[in-house]
């Protein structure tokens, strides 16, 4: 075993490139859940992201305007389940199941004409000056855009949620809504809002995949990533700086378990398959240890259905 | 504008009706969308919702029904009692796969016994193999207030590890050349769970999903710990009042979810399956999550949402064998028929009104 | 028991429905294991199904389900098939073993083509591609080509077909460069693009300028690209959107001849159950064009690897040959046997690591 191989720096480098479609899925669905919905059809709209991205970026040869389409396309598949959820009332948790074997077979069709092409090349932006600093320099700052993009996302939202007065409301939705209705707030709307805006990133998490981490189109190829952003949510405690620790985290030990094998460690490799997931539990089980049970964050009126009139 | 008006109590009418309109609902879109595919959609309609049931080779179809709703209906049942109480078992695809591995190596280890008392032990091999696999996070919950939904979807991902390494070492076939996969129990008469009834699909697992019916319903109407569950599910707060043990009730609901998806599991494995192999799970612990809800969480209702849910995939498997329909389309149509399921449920609930929104 | 009396009037229904049938259009059927969008494995034995259709034109009719998952589902989808009066069935994966014996058992009429695997019955054949053959040809402009001496390899799963790869790419290798040693990743899937390219990644970053992979998509070659200075080999499909760089070579399926002649047989009443292992010779593995980022004489010499493969002159696991361990597994001029190749579970002498059990 040669762990010398491994170059901490580097591995950080590949660590954010490989977090990067988990945290922009799992950041749009923290807002989502703090409006007090439950969406478990991320997976299905970071496909159709996926998809859309790739489509539109072969098509126009542009990987922005493909990432925009793949917001827009998320955003879209995304208001199918606000329609069922918000206004016919039907319940969360099935209508997003449903919405990820939608968007499953969606994706699949769209994209049956894309396979074995390849992606217009997003370039690396190498930030002036910061990307010169010797060492660091090249780890932090010569990333394509999206990168920092997602952590620029993870920002925007903590400081909406803590010191905006439309941050306050949509908490304020997610931990009573029909308080928040007393006091004149539309819910539904702001809802339809938060739904959409975790459309678009699951859509934008899933075009990470199709045009810069592998980058090509093929039918279901986000492989369950949509489940690790959901388990992400919860691993933060809705806490937007806590997602990106969770898939920094998940996704480090995703890419350390798989850089131990390639060093030749003497640690079986079906243990080290099924690292990430323990790691995330343990890390997790620390946490609720340490707080009280008060402290989990969970918005109060997630997933239950809200009626005005009632 | 529309606006909508709470029933009083759910209306019994549309909690009939409902179902056959989303049904038809669904074969206007799906038929839309099969002719959009350049396939004639009164055939592929038929083909999906007809054929199976009533066609030419029906016969066979009829209790396939019966095969793939099985493991679907006992791991809802299970599910939906947790669901109920709002504590929250995503991964019964793990404890599916666990309760086969347990299952099928409690078998496999006594091969080539042929003591009848083998299949029952194994039944309790799988049921308690899941049963402990529900337990992690529900001991993790109840111990440090661990979220249950992270952990028991965590630890599906494990166990797929698992079920990779065993077929690969632990049970693998010593007879198969070295290839992963375990011996398959057809060959193994006194371990398979094999047809009791061919023709109607009927095998132990069947049998197994209509007992869990009737047990969960029973429970539910009769019994404390059905009050329990319902009350905490409506109000937590209330239910610590009426004297609720919150943990015992997660322990509890865990733990039933747990070892009927890992008796599911055993029962797949060692019959229909016939074997462990890499990748022996087909996702019947995340249908079953859409099944326990589309069926209200009711046992009737999740026997009958079971049994369309299978029905959709043996009509679209057959329609892409016979049409040529891609598997994507069949995908799509599924989503369809869950989100009109969903859509028209609003009627059960509601009355809709005509007239002036009331003001905001 | 009782399975039987119940399909024998199905199997009587087929076979006259099958009567009619014969004689303007012969149905054939195919189940894949993964979506016809794969772009890798299903890819290729769709294109074979394709090939078959312009090969005979209106004298078949194929039929095929796509994402058929092993077991219970896929011997439902060949009861379907078979009720459906296919009169042959190509099942694609090796986890279809036990379920095309099953059914083949209840239709007796109807043939069987079972891949990968080595059951066999009256009315049911194997086949398989020497894929090893083609890793020799990769494995040998591998050990040329690297300067850092560094071979990365993605494994799906520790499966024999899949160690006899790493063993064939790593004895060529070895032969022209003494000094390479191989990195094995087992990624625990055939198919998850961000896996393999985290896998390739990893490799990479490690010093491999050289990317094997046994798993199906481009992603290794995207991850390869961006690197710079590292080829890759296309794995299934030519990945030809890749060359001439990072994409070197590739090893490509190609199941059209074998699909189309056992097609044929039926047609002539010909069929008879066998077992085939094709390679090189035969067309079933193909190499894809040598690009020119490979020097000319290695260029060369991978081709006469490849044609002496093809005539059948020399054997990629020739003697002498040692395990792991150590011991002697094949004298000096031996040739491995069938028996051993298929069910490899040990790495030949200088691999290091464990192969995961």
């Amino acid at each position: 075993m040669d762990l010398s191989s491994i170059n901490p720096l580097i591995l950080l480098a590949s660590i954010m490139v490989a977090s990067t479609p988990i945290l922009l899925a799992a950041i749009g669905e923290m807002v989502v859940e703090k409006s007090g919905v439950l969406n478990l059809g991320v997976e299905g709209m970071m496909i159709t992201g996926a998809v859309c991205g790739f489509v539109i970026a072969v098509e126009t040869g542009s990987p922005v305007i493909g990432f925009v389409a793949a917001a827009f396309g998320g955003a879209v598949l995304s208001l199918l389940f606000g329609f069922l959820t918000q206004y016919l009332l039907s319940n969360q948790v099935a209508t997003g199941l449903a919405l990820t074997l939608f968007g499953l077979g969606l994706s699949a069709l769209i994209g049956q004409g894309y396979v074995g092409i390849k992606a217009p090349v997003t370039n690396d932006v190498n930030i002036p000056l910061l990307a010169d600093i010797p060492v660091i320099g090249r780890i932090v700052f010569q990333h394509d855009l999206m990168v920092y993009f997602s952590i620029a996302l993870i920002a925007a939202v903590w400081a909406f949620l803590k010191f905006t007065r439309a941050g306050l409301i949509l908490r304020a939705v997610g931990e009573s809504h029909d308080a928040a209705h007393a006091l004149g707030y539309q819910v539904v709307l702001i809802r339809m809002l938060a739904i959409m805006f975790g459309g678009a990133c699951a859509g934008l998490g899933g075009a990470y995949v199709s045009l810069i981490r592998v980058p090509q189109w093929t039918e279901g190829m986000t492989s369950g990533a949509g489940w690790i952003a959901l388990a992400i949510v919860v691993f933060a405690s809705w806490r937007p700086w806590r997602v990106l620790l969770g898939a920094y985290l998940f996704g480090g030990v995703t890419v350390l378990q798989l850089n131990l094998q390639a060093a030749g460690t003497t640690i079986p490799v079906e243990y080290l398959s099924m690292s990430p997931y323990l790691i995330t539990i343990l890390v997790l089980v620390i946490m609720s240890a340490s707080r009280s049970r008060a402290a989990l964050g969970a918005p109060a009126a997630l997933g239950r259905v809200f009626h005005a009139s009632s | 504008m529309l606006t909508l008006e709470k029933r009083p109590s759910p209306s019994r009418l549309w909690t009939l009706l409902t179902p056959p309109l989303a049904v038809v609902l669904t074969m206007v879109a799906g038929g839309i969308l099969f002719a959009f595919l350049g396939k004639n959609p009164i055939e592929a309609i038929r083909t999906i919702f007809w054929d199976p049931v009533f066609g030419e080779f029906a016969f066979y179809y009829r209790g396939q029904l019966l095969v793939k709703a099985a493991p679907l209906i006992l791991i809802a049942i299970g599910l939906s009692l947790g669901f109920r109480a709002g504590i929250w078992n995503i991964g019964a695809e793990g404890q599916y796969i666990v309760g086969a591995i347990c299952g099928a190596g409690i078998g496999l280890a006594f091969y080539p016994t042929e003591n009848p008392a083998i299949f029952p032990v194994m039944i309790l091999a799988g049921a308690l193999g899941g049963w402990a696999w529900a337990m992690i996070p529900a001991t993790l919950k109840v111990m440090f207030g661990t979220n249950e939904i992270l952990v028991s979807l965590m630890l599906v991902y494990v166990a797929e590890s698992m079920l990779a390494s065993v077929s690969s070492s632990l049970l693998r076939n010593p007879d198969g050349q070295g290839f992963p996969g375990s011996r398959n129990f057809r060959d193994y008469p006194a371990a398979h769970n094999d047809y009791l009834i061919e023709s109607a699909g009927i095998h132990w697992g069947v049998v197994a999903a209509f007992i869990a019916v009737i047990f969960a319903y029973v429970l539910l109407a009769r019994h404390m710990l059905g009050f329990q569950i319902r009350v905490t599910g409506q109000s937590p707060r209330a239910a610590r009042f009426a004297g609720v043990n919150p943990s015992r009730l997660i322990l509890f609901c865990l733990g039933t979810s747990g070892a009927l998806a890992g008796m599911a599991g055993m029962f797949e494995v060692a019959g229909p399956a016939g074997q462990i192999t890499i990748d022996f799970n087909s996702g019947y612990g995340f249908t079953a999550i859409i099944v326990a809800f589309l069926g209200r969480l009711h046992p009737v209702g999740i026997l009958l949402a079971g049994l369309l849910m299978a029905l959709t995939y043996i009509g679209g498997e057959a329609a892409q064998a016979t049409l040529g329909l891609p598997a994507a389309a069949i995908q799509l149509l599924q989503g369809m028929l869950l989100f009109f399921l969903l859509a028209v449920d609003v009627l059960t609930n509601f009355r809709i009104r005509f007239g002036k929104t009331e003001a905001a | 028991m009782n399975r039987r009396s119940i399909l024998a009037g199905a199997v009587l229904a087929v076979s006259l429905a099958g009567a009619g049938f014969a004689q303007d259009k012969t149905k054939v059927g195919f189940i894949y294991v993964g979506p016809i969008g794969d772009g890798g494995w299903t890819y290729e034995h769709d294109k074979g199904r394709l090939a078959v259709e312009a090969h005979f034109g209106d004298k078949v009719e194929t039929v095929y389900q796509e994402n058929v998952p092993e077991g219970a589902d896929a011997e439902r989808a060949l009861t379907q098939m078979a009720l459906g009066g296919a009169s042959i069935i190509f099942t694609t994966s090796f986890g279809y073993m036990d379920p095309t014996i099953n059914v083949a058992a209840k239709f007796p009429n109807v043939k069987f083509e079972h891949a990968t695997g080595f059951k066999r019955a009256d009315n049911v054949s194997t086949y398989s591609a020497r894929f090893y053959e083609g890793r020799a040809v990769q494995g040998h402009i591998a050990g040329k080509m690297t300067k850092s001496n560094k071979i990365g390899y993605i494994g799906s799963f520790p499966i024999p077909e899949v160690v006899r790869g790493i063993n064939s790419a790593y004895i060529h290798a070895k032969k022209v460069n003494p000094d390479v040693e191989f990195s094995v990743v087992w990624a625990y899937t055939w198919f998850d693009p961000a896996k393999e390219a985290d896998a390739a990644t990893a490799l990479i970053e490690q010093g491999a300028d050289v990317i094997l992979q046994h798993t199906d998509s481009t992603a290794p070659h995207a991850a390869a690209e961006k690197a710079g200075n590292v080829i890759a080999f296309g794995q299934a499909s030519d990945m030809a959107e890749y060359a001439p760089r990072p994409r070197v070579s590739s090893i490509i399926d190609n199941w059209a001849p074998y699909y189309i002649a056992r097609v044929q047989a039926v047609m002539d009443g010909t069929w008879e159950s066998k077992d085939t292992w094709d390679g090189i010779g035969a067309g079933m593995v193909e190499i894809g064009e040598i690009t020119d980022a490979v020097p000319a004489d290695v260029k060369a010499e991978a081709e006469a690897l490849r044609d002496s493969i093809a005539s059948g002159e020399y054997h990629p696991f020739t003697g002498p040959l040692n395990k792991q361990d150590g011991s002697v597994w094949l004298a000096e001029g031996e040739v491995a046997d069938d028996g051993t190749l298929a069910g490899m579970n040990f790495y030949v002498e200088g691999l290091t690591g464990d192969i995961p059990n």
